[in-house]
């Protein structure tokens, strides 16, 4: 009996042990005296976030973390990885699991005002898409009256879907998975005919089929989903961090400063804009708590927005993806950097 | 246990006195609780009030606006309910629940059974099925069954025609649809009728044997009546006035095979899963139920003339069932529970559609979960209720 | 019985002629006879089953030996349009991700830990289980209070000893199914106990709450009560207080397993006769006393076999956490198989197959030790 409550009462203090008291103090500071960021990324999808056999941490969105990282402690090692799935995101970064979330979380009213979120910036703007077995001479998603799709739960995908067949008076049999990958799965060995999600998602889950080439994806976008990372609603600091080094990074792009060409740009240019940038006029990173040098480290050792898209998921990488909605605004697209000045 | 010394206690000191005791450790222990459940839900409703998630089971009457592909009862993303899910989920549930523990106790007998013969070969492979199947997790057999087995099926276009109508693809088995018409209802009524003259039929037999010691050929005459009735029903109003019954057969569509009636393959494997995973589990209770059989009846069964089938027919399986019944209630409300592991390949059954979507849209955790366990353990009850009457029925009536 | 037939009576003068001696039934071939063919039915069963286990065996083992594939650095080793040959089994993937179904994530110059935890735990199961062991007290001890903490600091880390912190998110693979499966035991036998003694109080109010947690434990899945830690835990604890995302299915599996244990041990308290009970009264032991030194001691002892398969319950049950998001061995098997490097289509079945390799053989050797302690006991029975 003695023994049973010793073991009770240990067991208590074990998982005591576990347990934090979050909110308590600022998260830049936690993370500070923890020595390292805590991400919370996808559990899997090539060009955003996905690990490789050594556990090593590639992407898109795993980049992002890293310069985050590296805005913080100088070092892009500085960072673990959480996956969480669709239905474990919110829950991890409300209790304080994660630091940050960067797995293409779309923004949405609900989510920024009901559940204790805030989206500080959109890093990919895109939208709802289908992919269907190239063999089947689909050539519109209105042309999928009757069809099976796949479809991960617990996402706004699955009502945008029952939305867009009820809006065109189509018949359709869903089939829905708990995970991404296993209506990808699903999917690919035959068991629907169309696979929805974000049109990003489709040109990195299609890098699972055999021969990706058999697999087209439709021109249709059905929603409008813009992507970005999430924080905990209530510390202003953390998010301004995380909004500001989006757009530092944008800024690089816009003004041409390149991880190549930054420690040269930092010496050389008179541009005030790069200048600033860079670290070299007037004190922004203390501004938001960081060091001054912050947006150079990031460029230098991680690049700009550009770079970044191109490396992970832009056109010569496998996901292959165009800039589109995604161009700098100057190029006719959405992304836009605000002036650090 | 302590009570047995409170008769006459000598002027002791109150904390020896065992009631006391009794009293002191059930009011802390009642404190203990309250407080608990006191700081749980304001705890609860604190944070739900931070978040400004809804509460209360409002939620249940709002559209629900997602597709399931399996309903047994009118429902769709534009007009159906929360509630309606819930409803569906439950009953598609029930659905697998019912085949699966038909099946799984077909097995398990088979399987029990020839775990016990004489034949060594039969017996090893009852052995090999039960000790292989009851050490690997269900969950890893059930994602065998459908991401190994069932998705290397043929595409819908090329699907495998196993008889006229009867098509079996990755999409799962398509097959006839019978369509009744408005007279079809005198064929149930004879089936009705088949039934209850049969059990009568038996009655009588049953009282005549006691009576006689006339066998009557029990098991011919009820076959008949209660396949031959509807049959007869059939035929005359088929007579009377054209079939009331005609079949929709599966066509090929443009994507899928249209019409017909469909098992979805995650029902099919969810099913399959589960009957040879609990098959294996009840193997074991029917060989240890006969086992417990002891030995002089088998032989007083021989002795008396009875051949081995009808040995372990009269003699051996009736009085296995008393040991058998109430370990296999409890095998059958495993499956029952282990069905809910159709979340992880997509069968839409009680926890993937209420806990799975519908707590992901609605956020209302405490409901939904609530809910979904006071469904199980209803299911659960009336399970054992059922059960435990057809024991007492079974049980040994000693003089 | 009622019809009298007349009979004529026959009485025997000469004794029967003796019939031959049974044919010896010594010999493999007479074995074969009997066993196998011994009437036309059973021939029928015996050839049925020949064909099906020459169906079904030697596929199989084609397929996890003969033309598996050993080497290769991605999905092309296995592959049939690349190597040009029928592919078995890909072990080559197995191989190449072994250390992700071991350890997950955790960093690869720490996995010193997690095996000196492997250690740590396997001493403690021997020490339990072998029932001859020397100081078997020390080892209840060692096993229920020292390797939980000795565990805690190696997994978890204890910076004050040097050990940093390791995030229990980038744990994962075989590690979290044995955590699980250890706190499950260590947690679950002592309160199940609890909870079994309670349900045999005489104390109305104790024994009203522990029939309820049984009942109501036993009667819903374990997959709703893991959807509750997860979801509902959160929201029942203070405002900042977080439970870490690992701990909560643990607190979820610990809590449905005790509930089983509780029954198991249940049902060793009632075969131990009243003369025990009433014998240790009469000494005048506490409740608490006649309980450790009298009754525990005979029940546990016979409910061995029921705590291993519980056990065994337990670590099968364990894959269910995947479902709910946690790194187990079936969620690393889940995620390396979908990894472009390795598409290929037998490398789906080979993460499954080392999947049930690795759980059969675990599950196989708890029933194995159940079955010998069983006959152990019953050998000490039938003195």
């Amino acid at each position: 009996m003695k023994k049973a409550l010793t073991t009770i009462a240990f067991g208590l203090a074990a998982g005591v042990a576990f347990t934090g008291v979050a909110a308590a103090q600022e998260t830049l500071q936690q993370i500070r005296d923890r020595g390292q960021l805590i991400c919370g990324s996808n559990t899997g999808l090539s060009g955003f976030g996905v690990p490789d056999a050594q556990g090593n941490w590639t992407g898109f969105d795993v980049e992002y973390c890293r310069a985050l990282a590296v805005a913080i402690f100088d070092d892009p090692n500085a960072v673990s990885f959480i996956p969480l799935s669709a239905k474990d995101r919110f829950t991890a970064l409300q209790a304080g699991e994660v630091d940050v979330l960067f797995r293409n979380s779309t923004s949405t009213m609900s989510r920024d005002t009901s559940l204790g979120l805030d989206f500080p910036a959109i890093n990919y703007y895109d939208g709802q898409g289908f992919m269907v077995n190239a063999s089947l001479g689909v050539t519109s998603a209105l042309e999928l009256d009757g069809a099976s799709v796949c479809v991960q739960q617990g996402t706004t995908t699955e009502l945008n879907l029952a939305d867009f067949f009820r809006r065109n008076n189509m018949d359709y049999e869903p089939v829905t998975f708990a995970q991404s990958v296993e209506a990808v799965e699903a999917y690919l060995s035959g068991r629907c005919d169309a696979f929805t999600t974000d049109a990003s998602g489709l040109a990195s889950e299609r890098l699972r089929a055999p021969t990706p080439g058999d697999h087209v994806i439709l021109p249709e976008i059905i929603s409008k989903e813009p992507l970005g990372p999430v924080v905990r609603h209530g510390d202003n600091n953390w998010a301004d961090i995380v909004r500001w080094l989006h757009y530092a990074m944008l800024e690089a792009e816009e003004y041409g400063v390149t991880s190549a060409n930054a420690q040269e740009l930092r010496d050389t240019s008179e541009a005030p804009g790069i200048r600033r940038l860079l670290g070299v006029e007037g004190n922004f990173g203390e501004m938001i708590g960081l060091d001054n040098n912050w947006s150079f480290n990031v460029i230098s050792k991680i690049g700009n927005y550009g770079e970044v898209f191109d490396r992970n998921i832009g056109e010569g990488s496998p996901v292959g993806l165009s800039r589109g909605l995604n161009a700098l605004y100057t190029d006719g697209g959405l992304q836009y950097g605000h002036p650090i000045r | 246990m302590a009570s047995v010394v409170d008769q006459a206690p000598p002027r002791a000191s109150l904390i020896y006195d065992p009631r006391v005791r009794g009293f002191f450790f059930q009011g802390v222990l009642v404190l203990l609780i309250g407080w608990m459940a006191y700081e749980a839900v304001t705890n609860a409703v604190e944070n739900l009030r931070a978040a400004r998630i809804a509460s209360g089971f409002g939620f249940l009457g709002q559209p629900a606006g997602f597709d399931i592909n399996q309903t047994f009862i009118e429902y769709s993303a534009a007009a159906s309910t929360y509630g309606d899910a819930l409803v569906v989920g439950l009953l598609n549930t029930l659905l697998v629940a019912a085949i699966g523990i038909v099946l799984a106790t077909i097995i398990g007998f088979a399987a029990g059974i020839a775990r016990l013969s004489k034949n060594w070969i039969l017996a090893k492979v009852a052995s090999a099925y039960v000790e292989i199947i009851r050490n690997l997790p269900l969950l890893l057999q059930l994602l065998f069954w459908y991401n190994a087995v069932l998705s290397t099926l043929p595409s819908a276009r090329d699907a495998i025609e196993l008889a006229p109508g009867f098509y079996l693809s990755v999409r799962g088995l398509s097959l006839p649809a019978a369509v009744f018409d408005g007279r079809a209802i005198l064929i149930l009524i004879a089936f009705g009728v088949g039934i209850v003259v049969s059990l009568l039929v038996r009655r009588w037999a049953k009282a005549r044997q006691a009576a006689t010691g006339e066998q009557f050929p029990i098991g011919l005459t009820m076959l008949g009546l209660v396949v031959g009735l509807p049959v007869l029903a059939w035929l005359l109003l088929t007579l009377s006035g054209g079939t009331p019954v005609t079949f929709d057969v599966p066509q090929q569509g443009r994507f899928n095979l249209t019409g017909g009636s469909q098992l979805f393959p995650e029902f099919v494997a969810l099913v399959l899963g589960l009957a040879i995973y609990t098959g294996a589990f009840i193997a074991e209770v029917v060989r240890a139920g006969i086992l417990a059989v002891s030995r002089g009846q088998t032989e007083a069964a021989s002795s008396l003339g009875l051949k081995p089938g009808q040995t372990m027919r009269f003699v051996i399986i009736p009085q296995a069932m008393r040991v058998i019944v109430p370990p296999l209630t409890s095998q059958y409300l495993n499956l029952t529970k282990n069905s809910s592991l159709a979340v992880a390949i997509g069968y839409p059954d009680l926890v993937q559609v209420f806990m799975g979507t519908v707590l992901n849209q609605t956020g209302q955790a405490v409901e939904v979960v609530a809910i979904t366990m006071a469904v199980y353990l209803i299911i659960s009850l009336v399970t054992s209720f059922f059960m435990n009457m057809y024991n007492r029925r079974i049980a040994l009536v000693e003089r | 019985m009622t019809v009298m037939t007349p009979q004529r009576s026959f009485v025997r003068t000469a004794s029967e002629e003796a019939l031959p001696p049974p044919r010896t039934v010594a010999g493999p071939l007479a074995w074969v006879k009997e066993n196998l063919f011994s009437g036309p039915i059973n021939t029928a069963v015996t050839v049925l089953m020949a064909w099906f286990l020459f169906w079904i065996v030697p596929p199989i083992l084609d397929y996890l030996f003969f033309s598996a594939v050993w080497t290769g650095q991605d999905g092309s080793a296995c592959r049939e349009d690349t190597t040009g040959r029928e592919v078995g089994a890909c072990w080559a993937f197995v191989i190449d991700r072994v250390n992700y179904f071991l350890y997950g994530s955790y960093p690869a110059d720490l996995r010193w830990r997690p095996n000196l935890f492997f250690l740590v735990l396997a001493i403690g199961i021997v020490w339990m289980l072998w029932l001859d062991a020397p100081r078997r007290g020390l080892g209840a001890i060692y096993f229920f209070v020292v390797v939980p903490i000795l565990s805690y600091w190696l997994l978890a880390g204890f910076p004050a000893i040097g050990l940093s912190n390791v995030p229990t998110g980038v744990w994962g693979g075989i590690l979290v199914t044995i955590v699980v499966s250890a706190v499950g035991i260590v947690i679950s036998l002592p309160v199940g106990v609890l909870l079994a003694l309670g349900r045999r109080s005489h104390l109305p109010i104790v024994r009203l709450v522990c029939v309820i947690v049984i009942e109501f434990t036993r009667g819903v899945p374990l997959i709703t009560v893991l959807f509750m830690a997860n979801t509902m835990l959160p929201l029942f604890l203070a405002e900042g207080i977080t439970v870490d995302r690992l701990v909560r299915p643990l607190i979820g599996v610990a809590f449905f397993a005790s509930a089983y244990m509780a029954e198991v041990v249940r049902g060793g308290l009632q075969a131990i006769p009243k003369g025990q009970y009433e014998g240790a009264m009469s000494l005048g032991l506490s409740y608490p006393k006649m309980m450790y030194f009298i009754v525990l001691p005979q029940a546990l002892r016979i409910v061995i076999p029921g705590i291993v398969n519980t056990f065994i319950g337990l670590f099968k049950d364990t894959t269910l956490v995947s479902i709910v998001g946690i790194f187990d061995l079936i969620r690393t098997v889940e995620s390396a198989r979908i990894d472009p490097l390795w598409s290929a289509p037998s490398v789906n079945y080979s993460g499954y197959a080392f999947a049930a390799i690795f759980y059969f053989f675990c599950c196989w050797g708890m029933s194995w030790y159940s079955q010998s302690v069983e006959r152990r006991l019953a050998a000490s029975e039938k003195r």
